[in-house]
C-alpha cells in the first residue's frame, strides 16, 4: 500500500491504494470519477485518456502511485462550471458520439491535440493523431468533424482574447 | 496485475541500490512493462521508477554529437528543435512510435532496454551506430541488441543515455501492423563518415538486425535505384498471422528504397 | 417540421452527460457491500473436466466465494437456450446441446466459464482464480465448420450427430435446377464470410444483487433488451420469478447485437449473490470479450446464378454452411436462415431461388447476430456474384443490376418476403452521381501514373428490418413476439414521460423519441423524458436490434400518442365548449379551429388531473399505453460505391472515396441517421479490409486483443459521402424503415468489388489486409 496524493480537477485529493492500482481504477473507484473508462487491456483504445501534468496519457497504463504528486484533469473537470469546453460543445453539435463510452477519452485526446497544433489542424492530421483512440459507433466521421470545428473555434477564441489583451 | 512494490528513485545511484534484491525492474514510461504486468505476463516484485529523474532527461547536441537522456520521452525526442536540425530522421522516427498518448510516456531507454523485435528505436540506434551509456559502461549498439527482448545489459545496470554522431543522411520508413501499429517492417538507413548502415526491425526471427545486402548495394551509390531489383531473402524472417516471411522480405526492400529516397530528399 | 420536430437535425439531449463524464454504465455502479467476480475460463477448446479443486482458492486473501457448476445445477439453475426453433428439411427439430452457465462435465471452447471467484477486490479475485485447480482431459478440437461435418470429426455435443445442428432449406430446388440447366450463362462462386468479433467499446458487465429481506433480485446488465433478459432468466434459467427480478440496463456502451443475448455471467452473478449474500459485480476485460462475446458471420457458401441470353437472372442456387460455435446462442438459429436466406433475392427480380443451410457446432465462441445479422452475408454473396457475373458477361456492373431490378411494388420474392416499397434506380443513380462514376477511368489512369492501382466497386443492398410481425415470426419458429410497447405519461404540468421497451445504447432515442412528441403536441423536447432500460419502470418490451426502434418502437409511441391526443381533445372540447372534431393541437396550444378559443397544453393536462371538470364518465389522468405489432418487415435499400487505391509494393489499400445512397423511408433526425450510416460503413469496411478472427487448429483464439484483431481506426477510413432518397414505408404510421444496420450490410461487397477491380483478380478473401492483397498481386505475376 502507498499513499497517493494528486490534484484532480483542481482539488487536492489523497488516499491509500495498493501499489498495483492503476490510475484509472484510483480515479474511478477511490474518487468516484467514473467518466474515465476502460475499454481494452492493451493500452490501445484510449477510453481511459486523462491529462497528467498537462499531457494526455492513458490512465490504464500508469500506476496511481506513479502519478502521485501530479496534477490531473479528467473529463469531469474539463467544463468551466456550466460552460462546456469548446471540444465538448463541438462533439455535441457535430454528433461526434453515439454510445458515449469512448467519448471522454476522445475529448481528452482532442483537447491535447488541438493544444499541440495552435497553427490549426487538417483532416489527415486529426485522423493520424486519433491513432490511439478507438470508436466503434461513429466511423470517426463526425469525431473528425467535431475536432476540426473545435480547433477553429478555439483559434478564433484565442485570437479574440489576444485582441482584447492588446 | 500481481502485487508489486513501487519505489521512486531519487537518483540513478539510488535506483541502482533499489534494484538489488528481489525481482525488481526499472520503470520508465511503462508503456510496455505495465501492459505486460496487467496481463500477468510480467510479475516483478518491485518497480523502481526512474521516469522523473532530471539527470536522465533531455536532448543535447554539441557539434555533430547527439546525446539523449534515457528517460527522454518519444514526444520530447520528436519535438526537440536541436535534434530536428542535427538528425531529423530520428525525430521523425520518434513521432511514428505508438500513438500520441504513448509518446508522452514512453522513453528511449525503456524502448531499447525492452528490445521488442517490432520496436522502432533498436533499428535507429543500430543504423546510427549509437553508443548506449549505462551507469557502469558504454556499449555500442552492434553489441547491445542480442535477440528477442534480450540485450547486453547486466543485472542492475541502468541505461543513462544514448549518444551518436549525426550522420550526413538518414531516414526511417516503417510499415505498420494494421492491428498493433508496431512495425511489421521498419528500415532505418544512414550514410555517415563510416559508410552506409541499414537496420531492420519488425522482421527478424532474432530481433533487430543490420541488412548486409542493403548496405552492400548502397555502398556503391547511396541512391534508391541501387536497390532496384534487390531480392531480400525470407530466411530468418518472422511469419505470423499478419505477415509471412516472404511478405516481410518484400517490405524490407520496399521500405529500404523509400527510406533512401527520403534520406536523399 | 418545427425546429425540434420530426425531420429536424436536433442535437442530442443525452450528449450532455456523456461529454461531461456523467454517463452511468454498469461498471460505474456501486452497491454497498459489493464484491468483485472473476470467471475461471477453459484454456482448452475441447476437454472433459475431471476434477475441480477450489480449496486453495477459497483460502486466498479477500475471497468471499468460489462456486462451481455442480452447485449451480444443484440449485436448479437451468441451461441456456436458443429461442428460435428451426426444423431440418426432414422435419426433425434442431439439435440443441446443453449449455450450462458454468461448465460441469465438459468444456467446448476456449473461454467457456467453469468457476466463479468472488473477492473483495478484482485483483484478489484474479489472484484466487489462479489458485483454482481444474484437471482436464483434453479432447481433439475442430474449429472449421466444414471439417466439423466430416465423418470422424470430434463430436462436440452428444445431441448433434456429426455436429450438424440442422439441415434446412428454402425455395424451389427443382425450379432452380431447371433454370441452371437451361441458362445461357451461369456464374459460380465460393463465398466466404469471415467471422467477426462485435467489439462494442464497453465490455460486457453484470451486477447481481439479491435482497434477502425482500427475497428480490436486481440485475444491472449491459443489455440491449432488459425485458427479454428478465423473461428468459425467469422462464428458462430459473433464476427467479419475474415479479422478484428487476433487470436494469443503464447506459450501455454499444451493442451491435452482442448484447442481445443472455450470457452465463449475468445468470451466475445473480445466483452467486444469493449464494454468498453479497452483491456481485463482474466486468469483462477485453480479451474476455474476444473469447466469450457472441461472434458474428462465419459462413462458407457456394452459389450458382443463372442468366438468360438477355442477362436476366433466371435462378439462384445457394448452399451455405454456417458455423454456430460451441453452443447455440439465443437467436443463433434464425440468423443463417430467416434473416439470411429470405434476403437472397436482393434488389432483383429472380423467379426461382433455392438455398440449403447447414448449421454446425465447432469448438469456437458461439456465433449469433452481429450488426446486420444474416443480411450482410446474403448481400455479400449476391453482390459479389453480380459483380463477377457482369465481368464474365462483359457488361457494366450498373447495367446488369439495373436490368434485373425490381421496379413494381409490392413484390413477392420466392423466399417469403414481400417488399412493400422502394426505388432502386433512384439510389443507384444518386450513388453513381455522387461518386462521379463517369470520371473513374480518368482517375484510374492518373493513379497508374503514380504507380497505384485504382478500382471501383458497387453494391446494391436490400435488407429486411423493423423486426418483426409477431405472428409471422411465430409461424417461423420464434419463441417470442416482436412487437413493442410504449406508455405516454402526461404530467399535471404538461411535461411528458415516454416509457419505451426499446433500448438506446448509442442510437439517440432520448432525442428522436422526444422529437416525435414535440411534433405531436409542441412540447419542447427538454420537457419530454424518455424512460427505458428498467423492468421496474417499463412494463414490457422487446428491446433494440434489427433496426426496429424506429419502425416498431416509435410506432408504439405514435399509437400511445394517438390515444393521449384523443383524450386531450375530448377534455379540451369539453372545457372550450366546442366539438371534439374541431380541436387541433399546435405549438403547445390546444385550439378550436376557426375560432380564437384555445388553451395552453399544460392546462389541458392539469384539467385531466384536477378532474374538477371532465366530460361525464371520463376517468381522470392523461396516460396511455400502446402495444404495436408491425404488419410486415421494412425494407431499407440503397447503393454503395467504394473507390480504392492500392499500393502494389505493399498491398496497402486506401479507400479514396466511399459513397452511400440509402432509402430509409421517412427520417426523424437526419443527423442521427447519417451517424448510423457512418458507423455501419466503418464496421463493413472493417470486415472487408481489417477484421479477421483467427483460431488455430487446436482452438486457441489468435486474435484475442487489439494487438492482433484490427479495429478500424480513424486513419483507416475516409470521410463518407452519404445521402438518402426516400420512399416512405407504407407499413407503419411513421413511414420509417430503419437505418441501424444498412451500412454494415451494404459496404463489404462494395469494398471487395473495388479491390478485385483494381487488381484484376476474380476474388480475394476478407479481410483484404495488406499482406493478403500483396499475395494476390504476387500470385498473379
Amino acid at each position: 500500500m502507498s499513499d497517493v496524493s494528486l490534484t484532480v480537477n483542481g482539488k487536492r485529493v489523497s488516499g491509500s491504494a495498493e501499489d498495483r492500482t492503476l490510475l484509472v481504477h484510483f480515479l474511478r473507484e477511490h474518487l468516484g470519477l467514473t467518466g474515465t473508462h476502460v475499454g481494452c487491456d492493451t493500452s490501445q483504445c484510449g477510453a481511459c485518456v486523462v491529462h497528467v501534468d498537462g499531457r494526455a496519457v492513458k490512465s490504464c497504463t500508469m500506476l496511481a502511485v506513479q502519478a502521485s504528486g501530479s496534477t490531473i484533469v479528467t473529463i469531469e473537470g474539463l467544463a468551466n462550471g456550466a460552460d462546456l469546453h469548446p471540444v465538448q460543445a463541438a462533439f455535441k453539435e457535430h454528433h461526434g458520439l453515439q454510445c458515449g463510452f469512448c467519448t471522454p477519452g476522445m475529448i481528452m485526446t482532442a483537447t491535447d491535440m488541438i493544444a499541440r497544433h495552435p497553427q490549426g489542424l487538417d483532416e489527415a492530421t486529426v485522423r493520424a493523431e486519433l491513432d490511439g483512440n478507438i470508436c466503434r459507433c461513429t466511423g470517426y466521421h463526425n469525431i473528425v468533424k467535431a475536432i476540426l470545428a473545435a480547433s477553429q473555434a478555439m483559434a478564433k477564441g484565442s485570437k479574440g482574447k489576444a485582441k482584447q489583451a492588446a | 496485475m500481481y502485487s508489486v512494490n513501487y519505489h521512486r528513485a531519487a537518483s540513478v545511484a539510488d535506483a541502482a541500490k533499489l534494484l538489488k534484491g528481489g525481482d525488481a525492474k526499472l520503470l520508465s514510461g511503462g508503456m510496455t512493462l505495465i501492459p505486460a504486468m496487467k496481463t500477468r505476463l510480467a510479475s516483478p516484485s518491485d518497480l523502481v521508477d526512474v521516469s522523473r529523474l532530471k539527470e536522465l532527461q533531455g536532448v543535447k547536441v554539441s557539434g555533430k554529437t547527439v546525446t539523449i537522456g534515457a528517460a527522454t520521452t518519444h514526444y520530447d525526442v520528436s519535438t526537440d528543435e536541436k535534434l530536428k536540425k542535427a538528425c531529423p530522421a530520428l525525430a521523425h522516427m520518434a513521432s511514428l512510435i505508438g500513438d500520441p498518448a504513448v509518446r508522452y510516456k514512453g522513453t528511449i531507454g525503456g524502448s531499447i532496454a525492452n528490445n521488442d523485435p517490432a520496436a522502432d528505436y533498436p533499428a535507429a540506434l543500430l543504423a546510427l551506430g549509437a553508443t548506449i551509456v549505462t551507469n557502469k559502461r558504454e556499449i555500442v549498439a552492434d553489441k547491445f541488441f542480442k535477440g528477442l527482448f534480450e540485450t547486453a545489459l547486466k543485472e542492475g545496470e541502468i541505461i543513462t543515455a544514448i549518444t551518436f554522431i549525426a550522420p550526413a543522411k538518414a531516414a526511417y520508413q516503417k510499415f505498420r501492423n494494421p492491428a498493433s501499429r508496431y512495425a511489421i517492417v521498419g528500415v532505418f538507413v544512414t550514410k555517415g563518415k563510416d559508410g552506409v548502415r541499414a537496420a531492420v526491425t519488425g522482421a527478424g526471427d532474432d530481433g533487430v538486425f543490420r541488412s548486409k545486402e542493403i548496405e552492400a548495394a548502397l555502398a556503391k551509390k547511396f541512391d534508391a535505384s541501387s536497390l532496384d531489383g534487390l531480392k531480400v531473402s525470407a530466411d530468418g524472417l518472422m511469419s505470423d498471422i499478419h505477415a509471412s516471411a516472404e511478405y516481410r522480405a518484400n517490405l524490407i526492400a520496399v521500405m529500404a528504397r523509400r527510406a533512401v529516397a527520403a534520406a536523399n530528399a | 417540421m418545427g425546429i425540434e420536430g420530426v425531420g429536424a437535425r436536433v442535437a442530442r439531449k443525452e450528449d450532455k452527460r456523456f461529454i461531461t463524464g456523467g454517463g452511468r454504465y454498469v461498471d460505474d455502479m456501486v452497491v454497498p457491500g459489493m464484491k468483485h467476480a472473476v470467471f475461471v475460463r477453459s484454456p482448452h477448446a475441447h476437454a472433459q473436466i475431471k476434477k475441480i479443486d477450489v480449496k486453495k482458492a477459497q483460502g486466498m486473501p479477500g475471497v468471499v466465494g468460489v462456486l462451481t457448476g455442480k452447485e449451480l445445477k444443484a440449485d436448479g439453475i437451468g441451461n441456456l437456450i436458443c429461442g428460435w426453433m428451426i426444423h431440418s428439411k426432414d422435419g426433425s427439430p434442431m439439435k440443441m446441446g446443453a449449455w450450462s452457465p458454468l461448465a460441469v462435465d465438459k468444456v467446448r471452447y476456449v473461454g467457456d466459464a467453469v468457476v466463479i471467484v468472488i473477492a473483495d477486490t478484482k485483483g484478489q479475485a484474479r489472484d484466487a482464480s489462479e489458485a483454482v485447480e481444474i484437471t482436464y482431459k483434453e479432447l481433439k478440437a475442430v474449429v472449421d465448420a466444414t471439417k466439423a461435418l466430416q465423418p470422424g470429426a470430434p463430436q462436440i455435443h452428444a445431441e448433434a450427430e456429426n455436429n450438424l445442428i440442422f439441415d434446412w432449406e428454402i425455395g424451389d430446388g427443382k425450379a432452380v435446377d431447371a433454370a441452371i440447366k437451361s441458362a445461357a450463362h451461369v456464374t459460380r462462386m465460393k463465398i466466404v464470410n469471415n467471422r467477426l468479433v462485435p467489439n462494442a467499446m464497453e465490455p460486457r458487465a453484470a451486477l447481481g444483487h439479491y435482497d434477502k429481506a425482500e427475497d428480490h433480485y436486481t440485475c444491472w446488465t449491459t443489455s440491449q433488451n432488459p425485458h427479454v433478459a428478465r423473461l428468459v432468466m425467469s422462464a428458462f434459467y430459473n433464476v427467479a420469478p419475474e415479479n422478484k427480478l428487476r433487470v436494469i440496463a443503464p447506459d450501455v456502451g454499444g451493442g451491435f447485437g452482442s448484447k442481445i443475448y443472455i450470457y452465463p455471467e449475468e445468470i451466475v452473478c445473480l445466483w452467486a449473490s444469493k449464494k454468498t449474500g453479497v452483491p456481485v459485480k463482474w466486468a469483462a476485460d477485453r480479451t474476455e470479450s474476444f473469447l466469450a462475446d457472441a461472434h458474428g458471420r462465419d459462413h462458407v457458401s457456394t452459389v450458382e446464378m443463372a442468366f438468360d441470353k438477355d442477362n436476366r437472372i433466371t435462378g439462384l442456387k445457394v448452399d451455405t454452411i454456417a458455423n454456430l460455435g460451441a453452443y447455440m446462442s439465443l437467436f443463433s438459429s434464425c440468423v443463417p436462415t430467416y434473416l439470411y436466406a429470405t434476403l437472397l433475392s436482393g434488389q432483383y427480380d429472380i423467379p426461382a431461388i433455392h438455398a440449403n443451410v447447414r448449421t454446425v457446432y465447432t469448438n469456437t465462441a458461439p456465433v449469433d447476430a452481429y450488426r446486420g445479422a444474416g443480411r450482410p452475408e446474403a448481400t455479400y454473396l449476391l453482390e459479389r456474384t453480380m459483380e463477377t457475373a457482369a465481368r464474365e458477361l462483359g457488361v457494366s456492373p450498373a447495367e446488369l443490376r439495373r436490368k434485373n431490378f425490381i421496379t413494381s411494388f409490392p413484390h413477392q420474392t420466392p423466399v417469403i418476403l414481400s417488399y412493400d416499397a422502394g426505388d432502386y434506380n433512384a439510389s443507384l443513380d444518386a450513388a453513381m452521381k455522387a461518386a462521379d462514376y463517369a470520371g473513374f477511368a480518368k482517375r484510374k489512369a492518373d493513379a497508374a501514373k503514380r504507380g497505384k492501382l485504382r478500382g471501383i466497386g458497387m453494391s446494391c443492398y436490400i435488407e429486411a428490418c423493423g423486426l418483426a410481425p409477431s405472428a409471422a415470426v411465430g409461424s417461423l419458429g420464434a419463441g417470442v413476439g416482436l412487437w413493442e410497447s410504449a406508455e405516454v405519461r402526461v404530467n399535471a404540468v404538461g411535461t411528458i414521460e415516454v416509457l419505451t421497451g426499446s433500448h438506446s445504447h448509442g442510437q439517440g432515442h432520448e432525442t428522436t423519441f422526444a422529437q416525435l412528441v414535440n411534433q405531436r403536441f409542441g412540447v419542447p423536447i427538454d420537457s419530454v423524458s424518455i424512460v427505458h432500460g428498467d423492468t421496474d419502470k417499463v412494463q414490457m418490451g422487446m428491446g433494440t436490434y434489427g433496426s426496429r426502434s424506429g419502425a416498431v418502437g416509435m410506432s408504439a409511441v405514435a399509437k400511445a400518442l394517438d390515444k393521449v391526443e384523443a383524450k386531450a381533445k375530448k377534455i379540451a372540447a369539453h372545457l372550450l365548449e366546442a366539438d371534439e372534431g374541431d380541436v387541433v393541437i399546435e405549438n403547445g396550444e390546444v385550439k378550436v379551429a376557426g375560432t380564437d378559443k384555445s388553451l395552453p397544453w399544460f392546462q389541458v393536462a392539469l384539467a385531466a388531473y384536477t378532474a374538477h371538470n371532465l366530460p361525464a364518465g371520463m376517468e381522470p389522468g392523461l396516460k396511455e399505453t400502446a402495444f404495436y405489432d408491425p404488419s410486415n418487415f421494412t425494407f431499407p435499400a440503397g447503393c454503395y460505391i467504394c473507390e480504392v487505391e492500392i499500393d502494389p509494393e505493399t498491398g496497402l489499400t486506401e479507400i479514396v472515396q466511399f459513397v452511400a445512397a440509402d432509402d430509409f423511408g421517412n427520417i426523424i433526425n437526419p443527423m442521427i441517421v447519417e451517424g448510423q450510416v457512418h458507423g455501419g460503413i466503418a464496421q463493413g469496411v472493417g470486415q472487408a479490409l481489417l477484421e479477421g478472427t483467427r483460431y488455430d487448429a487446436s482452438g486457441q483464439l489468435l486474435t484475442a486483443s487489439y494487438m492482433d484483431y484490427t479495429m478500424p481506426r480513424a486513419d483507416d477510413l475516409p470521410s463518407f459521402k452519404v445521402s438518402t432518397s426516400n420512399t416512405p414505408c407504407p407499413g407503419n404510421p411513421l413511414g420509417v424503415k430503419g437505418c441501424g444496420e444498412a451500412g454494415a450490410i451494404g459496404s463489404p461487397p462494395a469494398v471487395i468489388n473495388a479491390i478485385t477491380d483494381a487488381l484484376g483478380v476474380a476474388d480475394i478473401p476478407m479481410p483484404a489486409s495488406p499482406s493478403t492483397v500483396w499475395s494476390a498481386i504476387h500470385a498473379k505475376h
